[in-house]
C-alpha cells in the first residue's frame, strides 16, 4: 500500500511518500489512519487532528469506513486551498 | 477542457482560441484568480501552490463535465497554475462560453466554488514572519454547497 502526504502534514511527518504493509485487518480508512499513528511520533503529530485530514483513496475522496487494501494508493492532506 | 502548469496563461488569446470558429457562442464569462496580498495582515510576498496531479486532473475534469451537464455551455475552460507565484500573479481562469449570458454566467461561478473546495492544491504563503499553510474557509464550503441544493434552471435571455 502506497501512501502520499501533502502540504503540512508532509512536513509534519517527515515524509511525502510511504510504502507500508499493514496487517490485513487495517482494512478501513479510519483504522488505516490509526495505525500510521503508531509509525512514528512525527506521524502521530501530523495525523492528532483528523478533523483537518482529508483522505483521497486511489484519487478519489474517501470517507472513514471506506475500504483499503494492500494495492490502494492513499493520500493524505489538509482541507484544500486552491483557486 | 483543462490544463494544470506552471507557466502564465493569457486571457485575451484564449478566449479567443475558445470561441474558435463556433459561432453559436453569445456570451462568454471569464473569471482570474490572483495572488493578492492576504486579507489579514497584508503581509504575504508569494506563495508556492502545491498539488497532487493526478487527483486535480481528475477532480476539474468531474467538475467540469459536470457544469456540462447542469448548463447548455458550447465551450469551457479551466487552467489552475502551481509552483511559486508572486503578488499579483494569475493563478486560475475559468472561462465558460454559452448561447445565452445566464448559461455562462451561473457555470462560472459553479466551476470556481467547486473547484476551491475539490480540486487538490494547497497555498503555501511567504510572509515576513515566515512560511505559513492557507487555512481553508468556512465561506467557500458555504458557497460550494449552495449548488449542492436544488439544481439552477437555465436562465436563458
Amino acid at each position: 500500500m502506497k501512501v502520499l502526504y501533502f502540504a503540512w502534514l508532509r512536513e509534519r511527518a517527515g515524509v511525502a511518500h510511504e510504502t507500508v504493509s499493514p496487517p490485513a485487518a487495517i482494512n478501513t480508512v479510519a483504522k488505516l489512519l490509526d495505525w500510521l499513528k503508531q509509525r512514528s511520533p512525527r506521524h502521530a503529530e501530523a495525523l492528532a487532528d483528523l478533523r483537518v485530514v482529508r483522505v483521497a483513496v486511489n484519487e478519489e475522496y474517501a470517507m472513514a469506513e471506506d475500504a483499503v487494501g494492500p494495492n490502494d494508493e492513499i493520500a493524505l492532506f489538509p482541507p484544500v486551498t486552491g483557486g | 477542457m483543462i490544463r494544470v502548469q506552471t507557466e502564465d496563461f493569457d486571457v485575451g488569446a484564449e478566449l479567443r482560441a475558445l470561441i474558435g470558429a463556433n459561432h453559436a457562442i453569445g456570451g462568454v464569462v471569464t473569471f482570474t484568480g490572483v495572488v493578492r496580498a492576504s486579507a489579514d495582515d497584508g503581509g504575504v510576498s508569494a506563495m508556492t501552490l502545491e498539488h497532487y496531479p493526478a487527483m486535480t486532473r481528475r477532480e476539474l475534469d468531474k467538475i467540469e463535465r459536470t457544469a456540462n451537464q447542469r448548463w447548455n455551455l458550447e465551450a469551457s475552460l479551466i487552467i489552475h497554475r502551481h509552483g511559486r507565484l508572486e503578488l499579483g500573479e494569475q493563478i486560475v481562469l475559468v472561462i465558460t462560453a454559452a448561447a445565452h449570458r445566464g448559461d455562462a454566467f451561473a457555470a462560472s461561478e459553479f466551476l470556481i466554488d467547486w473547484l476551491k473546495t475539490s480540486a487538490p492544491f494547497w497555498k503555501l504563503e511567504e510572509t515576513a514572519g515566515g512560511d505559513r499553510w492557507v487555512a481553508a474557509r468556512a465561506a467557500d464550503d458555504e458557497a460550494a454547497a449552495r449548488w449542492t441544493e436544488k439544481p439552477e434552471t437555465t436562465r436563458g435571455e
